[in-house]
């Protein structure tokens, strides 16, 4: 059947196809097997023991090689440009849009695609209750800021509870207000209030449409993010630590008719797996990093396996341009601490987040008709020494590891060429005409 | 002091006695036409009132004889503060109360939309005469502070009263991304936040005109509208200057301009070289700084800085010649330098592939274009303003020797080139 569908691919995208022969191949959603995975136009074509090799593929023998799903990390902060990731002079911030800000340059991007990570979505920061909008990218080191977004990605918006959206309102800079909410109860009345007005506006919005107003009602950016939300447009990504906070999220959706998406970081979500659950909430978090403040005292590396085994779709993420380097040993990690078998563990960075981000019909596995992100790893990607060779996404190769060897002394060389050059160049352009002097040369002019 | 303003009032008279100026038989650099080796042009009320060989001077002209000069049209800073004497503040006086911080985009942060720097000139900025000096005829003068810091205008850079020397007005509105500075000190306190203030005052004004012509068809029975005076800046300005210094904020700003569906120019470039095919297809017009990027003299010398800063530094001047080549408008602006720095920082971006007639053509007729005002400035033609340089030798050159400038009709003769003006110059 598989063989079938390869012959069937037209004979154009056949020229760029290309195959990975006799690798371990982990699907995420069923077992591993030795194999090949075909490719061609940006898509996985075929999976199996054993494909046909259409004529003009390229074939990449992967014996003793590894080959898994490009992994995702549903909370990153990377690559966003301009005075930080929040916009924290509002607790209600819907208004502002992370794919504004993309910074395409950041060099964050890079090491990602090395560790193995072909998607991230970057999420506002946890400064307010309802933060901005969030961004799904793709790691295409070297495109602009507009050809890294992900096509056909969801949209989604960042929530926050706790210590941060509040402590805001504590600490105004000098000439500074303070700002609403100071406390728990606070933040809760926020999404109220927000939520409250939403509906206003879209009762607006839709008596327009039905003709019942002559002027169309102002569009308000903030307001239709949230009107979004209601109607289920938009996936709310929810900041969360303590269970009492997550209860209290989820019955404020549910009375504003709606359903959220992932609480992230989740740390408590081991005590409320069955509430979360029953409204449908997966959750998102850190294998092992807790206690990094009073609020997050109650984590324990256990959370993945217990909310696994109680039936939350599980996702392990990194929040940190260090830790999104490897995030498939922080998922190997929940093998260690609660049993999980390793397909499971692979999943918690590959399919579950692409399911929180209801991407997974496009992104998270090794399945015909998904896209082509892959990783192909020199030991089995869950292990402590496995180290991405080839990275590629939509069938592209943007990570080779040999490559950025054998090409760091020739970087190297054009990097000191150009300190030379502006060396020289740098006496004639201070100093009219006159002969570099000795100390110019060495460069240490600035210094004087 | 009155006694210098009577002075000065009988200068500006005697100089306009003459009812025409001649420039006969120089080497003519139209821009706009080619060169004529060998032409006059007679100039008349302030306008160029024919160019050609073999004119006849009329007897009621003064006449400069030619040979051995060559006449250009006048230079143009795309974008700068002459004729703003003082740092501009656009913020409330010591003595009134700070505005209270913004909470949205409702409450307008950081906008003066409204304010026309064309009403705030003075006549009192030494920059001018030493821009004019330099062989610079006209200027884009902007206010600079504020997400929207008001309408610039263009004007001329001689010595009559402000309101004879604008040209155009408003010129557009100057737009930088600034923030209010976090730490309750109010909305946008993050580059996204003013993207997404932009975005919505834009909505606003949709909406501010849809409801002022529904309540101008009909307006009994109905609430006026509220009079926005943000919104009302934003209405009458005829581009949107954008700045976008790096590959990032060239991409960003481009797709942004088109999003909004707004006129827009960019301004700074310096990473131009690395963007043509992004600046081509957007077809919007560049102003191109010509601060070109150093190192700090004070930066860290442990520093080790990345790949990328070094080239950029390296490469930046690059940025016009590519421009050129690939067929994008761009125009220089001085970014705060002095005249004679910022044609020094042409005359580095010649050094690196820009081709002489090209940087001409972005110092005088290029800006005329951008700002839409080619009809009456830019070049040498029949009809328009009469702003010339006449130098004897290349301006471009090394050595530029400028023998008269020439503003709205006016003659001017640059200062002695002596010790003592230019050390006044350099301490302002």
């Amino acid at each position: 059947m598989k063989n079938l569908m390869l012959l069937l691919a037209p004979a154009l995208l056949a020229q760029e196809a290309t195959v990975i022969q006799n690798a371990t191949v982990y699907t995420a959603t069923k077992p591993a097997f030795v194999g090949s995975v075909a490719f061609s136009g940006g898509k996985i074509t075929a999976v199996g023991d054993k494909l046909i090799v259409p004529p003009g593929a390229k074939v990449i023998d992967g014996s003793g090689l590894h080959v898994s799903p490009g992994i995702i990390d549903s909370h990153s902060h990377i690559a966003v440009q301009g005075f930080g990731v929040n916009e924290g002079s509002v607790s209600v911030s819907s208004m502002v849009q992370i794919k504004d800000v993309l910074d395409a340059e950041d060099v964050a991007i890079y090491r990602a695609l090395a560790g193995g990570v072909t998607t991230a979505n970057i999420l506002h920061g946890s400064a307010n209750a309802i933060g901005g909008n969030n961004q799904l990218i793709k790691m295409r080191w070297g495109k602009t800021a507009g050809e890294l977004l992900m096509d056909g990605g969801t949209n989604s918006i960042k929530f926050a509870l706790g210590e941060n959206p509040k402590r805001q309102g504590n600490t105004p800079a000098p000439g500074g207000v303070p700002r609403y909410p100071a406390t728990r109860m606070g933040v809760e009345d926020v999404y109220r209030q927000a939520f409250t007005e939403a509906r206003v506006y879209q009762k607006k919005v839709a008596d327009f449409k039905a003709g019942k107003s002559p002027l169309a009602p102002r569009r308000d950016l903030k307001l239709e993010a949230l009107v979004e939300v209601l109607e289920g447009k938009r996936l709310v990504h929810c900041h969360a630590y303590r269970s009492d906070e997550m209860l209290m999220m989820m019955r404020v959706a549910e009375e504003f008719g709606f359903r959220l998406a992932t609480f992230q970081h989740v740390q408590e979500g081991y005590k409320v797996a069955k509430e979360m659950v029953r409204h449908g909430v997966a959750g998102a978090g850190f294998s092992d990093w807790w206690s990094y403040k009073m609020e997050v005292a109650d984590g324990i590396p256990y959370n993945m396996a217990i909310m696994t085994k109680k039936g939350v779709l599980a996702g392990v993420n990194s929040d940190d341009a260090g830790l999104m380097r490897r995030l498939n040993t922080e998922a190997a990690k929940a093998i260690r601490y609660g049993g999980l078998t390793e397909d499971q563990a692979l999943a918690l960075v590959t399919i579950n987040p692409a399911k929180h981000m209801k991407v997974d019909h496009l992104i998270g596995s090794i399945e015909p008709g998904k896209s082509a992100d892959l990783v192909i790893w020199n030991k089995p990607p869950l292990s402590t020494y496995a180290v991405p060779q080839k990275v590629y996404i939509d069938g592209t190769l943007y990570f080779e590891r040999d490559k950025d060897l054998s090409e760091r002394g020739r970087r190297a060389a054009a990097k000191k060429a150009l300190e030379d050059q502006l060396k020289l160049d740098a006496p004639g352009q201070q100093k009219k005409g006159a002969p570099p002097s000795r100390r110019d040369q060495s460069g240490e002019e600035s210094a004087q | 002091m009155r006694l210098f303003l009577l002075l000065f009032l009988a200068m500006a008279a005697w100089a306009e006695v003459p009812s025409g100026l001649a420039i006969r038989n120089a080497k003519v650099v139209t821009v706009s036409s080619g060169t004529l080796p060998k032409a006059t042009v007679l100039i008349r009320d302030g306008l160029i009132e024919a160019v050609g060989p073999d004119l006849n001077v009329p007897a009621d002209s003064w006449v400069i004889e030619g040979e051995g000069l060559t006449v250009y049209p006048g230079l143009v800073d795309a974008l700068s503060t002459l004729g703003q004497d003082g740092p501009r503040q656009n913020a409330p006086s010591a003595a009134t109360q700070p505005a209270p911080p913004a909470r949205g985009p409702e409450d307008r942060p950081r906008t003066f939309s409204w304010e026309r720097i064309a009403d705030k000139l003075r006549a009192t900025d030494p920059r001018v005469e030493s821009a004019r000096s330099q062989g610079f005829t006209s200027a884009a003068t902007f206010p600079l502070a504020g997400i929207f810091a008001g309408q610039g205008a263009i004007m001329n850079l001689g010595d009559a009263r402000p309101s004879r020397l604008i040209v155009l007005s408003p010129a557009g509105q100057y737009v930088s991304f600034v923030i209010g500075g976090g730490g309750g000190r109010g909305f946008p306190s993050s580059l996204m936040g003013v993207f997404a203030y932009i975005r919505q005052i834009y909505l606003d004004l949709d909406h501010y005109k849809q409801a002022k012509a529904a309540y101008d068809r009909d307006p009994k029975g109905r609430t006026r509208p509220e009079y926005d005076r943000a919104l009302e800046g934003l209405a009458e300005s005829p581009r949107l200057l954008f700045p976008a210094v790096s590959l990032g904020e060239i991409d960003r700003v481009t797709r942004f301009a088109k999003e909004l569906n707004v006129p827009a120019v960019l301004f700074g470039l310096h990473e131009g070289y690395r963007a043509p095919e992004i600046l081509k297809a957007s077809g919007l017009p560049v102003l191109v700084s010509t601060k070109w990027p150093t190192r700090a003299p004070d930066a860290d010398p442990e520093q080790v800085e990345s790949a990328r800063a070094l080239e950029t530094r390296a490469k930046a001047a690059s940025t016009p010649g590519i421009l050129a080549k690939n067929g994008i408008k761009f125009a220089f602006y001085s970014d705060g330098q002095s005249a004679s720095d910022m044609l020094r920082g042409v005359k580095k971006a010649m050094q690196m592939g820009l081709p002489e007639a090209d940087a001409l053509r972005a110092l005088t007729l290029a800006p005329a274009e951008i700002f839409g005002v080619a009809d009456r400035m830019g070049s040498i033609e029949k009809g328009k303003i009469a702003n010339l340089v006449v130098t004897r030798g290349d301006l471009l050159s090394d050595r530029p020797r400028i023998e008269y400038i020439i503003v709205d009709g006016i003659k001017y003769l640059p200062p002695p080139p002596p010790a003592t003006p230019a050390a006044k110059e350099s301490t302002r």
